[in-house]
């Protein structure tokens, strides 16, 4: 265990004890990426809605709408996204498993091999190198880079639980596991091409059946890189930061195993009356009706979280992102089934809904609990207080307002298409043949969600502010806090080859495994109020008073 | 069911074992995909081939990679349902059988223009041209972006032998002497085309450039299918099912 950076010896005798610290830089980097494509994903977003009402915003060959679509869109779910889910991830793991990441080279790593990723799709994505593939755009050499550091993370990642000193893995963990084996399969699969050019490829399946490879990635790059790991997230943070328990650990283990069984399933519904097969398309989309259960579990256990503390949302930030991010997963989840429902299908598939369902879901749910995940890191990865509350509460409420202009108009939009498209005159003919009509008929909302993401862009102007200002303040050195654990026997491996009850498998299991954890069995979390400005943060603890 | 869940259940002990539940995980992620996804692997094509769908010509594959390049796919759908109101709107309903050349499918998300699939034939050559030059001087009113540099910049053949060669090793039936001819093909077939939009009353000296590429695949969509002898019956079919479902 590396300890030469902690900053003060413990008092202990040394054959008791383990110190150990956490490796904090990795959040911080995590972080500071995530503030800044965020930034740049965003913006990008606004000149694409601005294209659409003011074509002249279509600034030549490399920034027309186009090419600039899978840049926003990656850019916004692999760079500002992802970079969140990463510094929860390293944040959270290394705290649950009360043990530093496996490997901090391989952090390192992770972290510059997935900036060197989304550097090259910002590159290439505008020259007009793209698979047409949606959320799977980057060309084969990109796309083999993304799996080389995903496994790398993978590695660090489960070499880390099998180091942890928690005996019991928190929920927070088992969405984590869910997303790192589910988005390596999903990544593999659907990129299977024979590169014909350094940048230009062609897919090993054709028509319908890479339509529905399409799909089963596409639909779960949303279940896997959007909705598991901010659950995850929404775990760990939104707990600690109500200093409230979840609400039931039972219903944590109902709705995570149908959550990850039932989500895969649901991709078709993207294909509904085309050419794919039509019980397939029925699958998709009664497996998706289903799925509302087990998300609004999750929306329920992170809400009800909350039992108690509503008074705290006042003075928090954070609670107040976390809360409304929490309630647009409710809203996105029940919209996603009933738009996958064949005959609503019918009228919404193709229109501007869908993109209202889309920033419903990534406007109000991931940018959300990223935000408040970012105001509840600040004051502690730079052990400085938040530079501004007023400016913090200020971009929620712009961001809120953002994302409710946002949506309304692209539901209005749709619906007048979706309505338009189908409109018969009394004799039988389409009652607007000319397709313009209906093009020009929505301009005005494509207007209003302009406004609408100006709005929130501005809050995440905001959020830079506040996060530079803070890091200005921030002491010159950061270096990572010591930690102490009991030395004692072992009591859990990785390997899991002891039968269920069997304790003291420990041959499987390295030496500087500790039961320190065994005190918090029924904790499962960690404890690092020494870091944390506030006192009285207490762990996370499952299972709960709310649980029976 | 309490046993497992309940606060000293299994599921507590599974929580002790980290491969265990990785391995669990994986397992209910993949059945999912595996249900849906290998029957169709499996599935015979010669069930839904259409004898008169043939591969796209060289020209018509450049032209189609270059759609692919810009992003087009980003606002046009090429599928048409089953409904009638996209039948009259667009013509006939997607079948299974036109898609089997398509690497990838372009059958798109989103209709901010309007669906392609039936395009072919639908508008003349110079059309097009002057449609990707400037979309407002054909269709006023427009928002889609204009490409200019479509009729400046020159179409890369010299790669559609490789091209063809890597399409025929995963399946398109490409002759050998088609795959060594491919770049000769597209240019004669560039030239025709070329000579048409002159003849039209359009600009010279456009049968290197990409839009004649461009203007090749958008006249070949949807124009294999009118061949199919039967269609007539099939789409009354649709259309009489459709309109029960609207």
């Amino acid at each position: 265990m590396p300890s030469s950076s902690t900053t003060q010896a413990p008092r202990v005798h040394q054959d008791d004890v383990e110190v150990f610290s956490y490796d904090e830089q990795i959040t911080r980097l995590f972080v500071l990426a995530t503030v800044i494509w965020g930034l740049v994903g965003m913006l990008v977003g606004l000149l694409l809605a601005l294209q659409l009402p003011f074509p002249e915003a279509n600034l030549g060959e490399y920034l027309s709408f186009g090419r600039l679509r899978p840049l926003h869109t990656n850019a916004v779910i692999f760079a500002f996204a992802g970079n969140a889910i990463f510094a929860a991830v390293y944040y959270s793991t290394q705290r649950l498993c009360k043990t530093r990441m496996y490997s901090d080279w391989m952090s390192r790593f992770h972290f510059w091999g997935w900036q060197g990723i989304i550097v090259s799709a910002a590159i290439t994505l505008p020259l007009g190198y793209t698979t047409s593939k949606e959320y799977a755009e980057l060309e084969w050499p990109i796309s083999i880079a993304i799996a080389v550091v995903w496994i790398v993370f993978a590695i660090n990642f489960f070499a880390t639980l099998k180091n942890r000193r928690v005996k019991h893995m928190y929920v927070a963990l088992w969405f984590y596991i869910a997303t790192i084996v589910t988005i390596a399969v999903l990544h593999v699969g659907n990129n299977l091409a024979i590169p014909v050019g350094a940048f230009e490829s062609y897919p090993v399946y054709a028509g319908v059946q890479d339509a529905l490879v399409q799909w089963w990635y596409g639909h779960n790059a949303v279940a896997f890189f959007l909705t598991t790991p901010f659950l995850g997230l929404m775990y760990y943070f939104l707990p600690k930061a109500a200093e409230r328990p979840v609400f039931s650990y039972r219903l944590s283990i109902v709705h995570f195993w149908s959550l990850v069984f039932i989500y895969i399933w649901a991709g078709p519904h993207h294909l509904i009356y085309t050419a794919v097969p039509e019980w397939a398309a029925t699958v998709g989309m009664v497996f998706s009706v289903m799925l509302w259960m087990p998300s609004w579990g999750g929306m329920i256990n992170g809400l009800f979280t909350l039992r108690g503390a509503w008074h705290k949302l006042r003075d928090s930030v954070v609670l107040k992102m976390f809360v409304v991010g929490i309630t647009f997963y409710g809203m996105s989840t029940f919209e996603g089934p009933m738009l996958s429902v064949k005959s609503v299908n019918a009228l919404t598939h193709y229109t501007d809904w869908t993109i209202g369902h889309v920033h419903s879901g990534a406007l109000g749910w991931n940018g959300f609990m990223t935000f408040g995940m970012i105001y509840w890191l600040l004051p502690r990865l730079w052990r400085t207080p938040l530079w501004s509350d007023k400016l913090a509460n200020a971009h929620f409420w712009v961001g809120t307002l953002g994302i409710l202009v946002y949506v309304i108009a692209m539901y209005v939009s749709g619906i007048t298409q979706g309505l338009m498209w189908r409109a018969f005159d009394d004799a039988g003919r389409l009652m607007y043949p000319d397709f313009m009509e209906t093009v020009v008929q929505v301009i005005p909302m494509y207007w209003a969600r302009f406004i609408g993401g100006s709005l929130y862009l501005a809050g995440m102007v905001m959020l830079v502010v506040n996060v530079m200002m803070t890091i200005r303040n921030a002491p010159d050195t950061l270096p990572d806090a010591a930690q102490i654990a009991a030395r004692k026997p072992v009591t859990a491996g990785m390997s899991g080859d002891g039968a269920p009850g069997t304790e003291g498998d420990g041959a499987a299991a390295p030496a500087s495994q500790t039961s320190a954890a065994e005190a918090s069995d029924q904790g499962d979390a960690d404890d690092d109020e020494d870091d944390a400005p506030r006192p009285g943060t207490k762990r996370v603890q499952l299972p709960t008073p709310g649980d029976d | 069911m309490s046993r497992f869940i309940d606060k000293d259940g299994m599921h507590r002990s599974l929580e002790g074992w980290p491969l265990v539940f990785t391995v669990l995980t994986t397992i209910a992620i993949l059945v999912g995909g595996l249900v849906e996804i290998v029957p169709l692997m499996l599935a015979d094509d010669a069930a839904e081939r259409i004898e008169t769908v043939e591969p796209f010509t060289p020209l018509e594959l450049a032209g189609r990679d270059i759609y692919i390049s810009e992003g087009c796919v980003g606002c046009h759908s090429q599928a048409v349902r089953p409904f009638r109101h996209e039948l009259e709107r667009y013509g006939e309903y997607q079948r299974a059988g036109e898609t089997v050349y398509e690497r990838p499918f372009l059958w798109g998300s989103k209709r901010t223009g309007p669906d392609l699939a039936r395009v072919g034939g639908k508008y003349p050559h110079l059309w097009h041209v002057r449609h990707m030059e400037d979309p407002r001087s054909t269709s006023p009113g427009s928002i889609m972006p204009p490409y200019p540099w479509m009729l400046e910049k020159d179409a890369d053949l010299d790669v559609l032998p490789r091209k063809l060669r890597a399409l025929r090793a995963l399946g398109t039936p490409y002759s050998d002497e088609e795959i060594a001819q491919a770049t000769e093909l597209a240019e004669e077939q560039a030239a025709e085309i070329a000579s048409e939009i002159e003849q039209q009353g359009g600009p010279a000296d456009l049968e290197s450039k990409q839009i004649v590429a461009l203007v090749a695949y958008l006249q070949r969509l949807g124009t294999d299918i009118d061949a199919a002898p039967d269609v007539e019956n099939e789409l009354s079919d649709a259309s009489s099912n459709a309109s029960g479902s609207n």
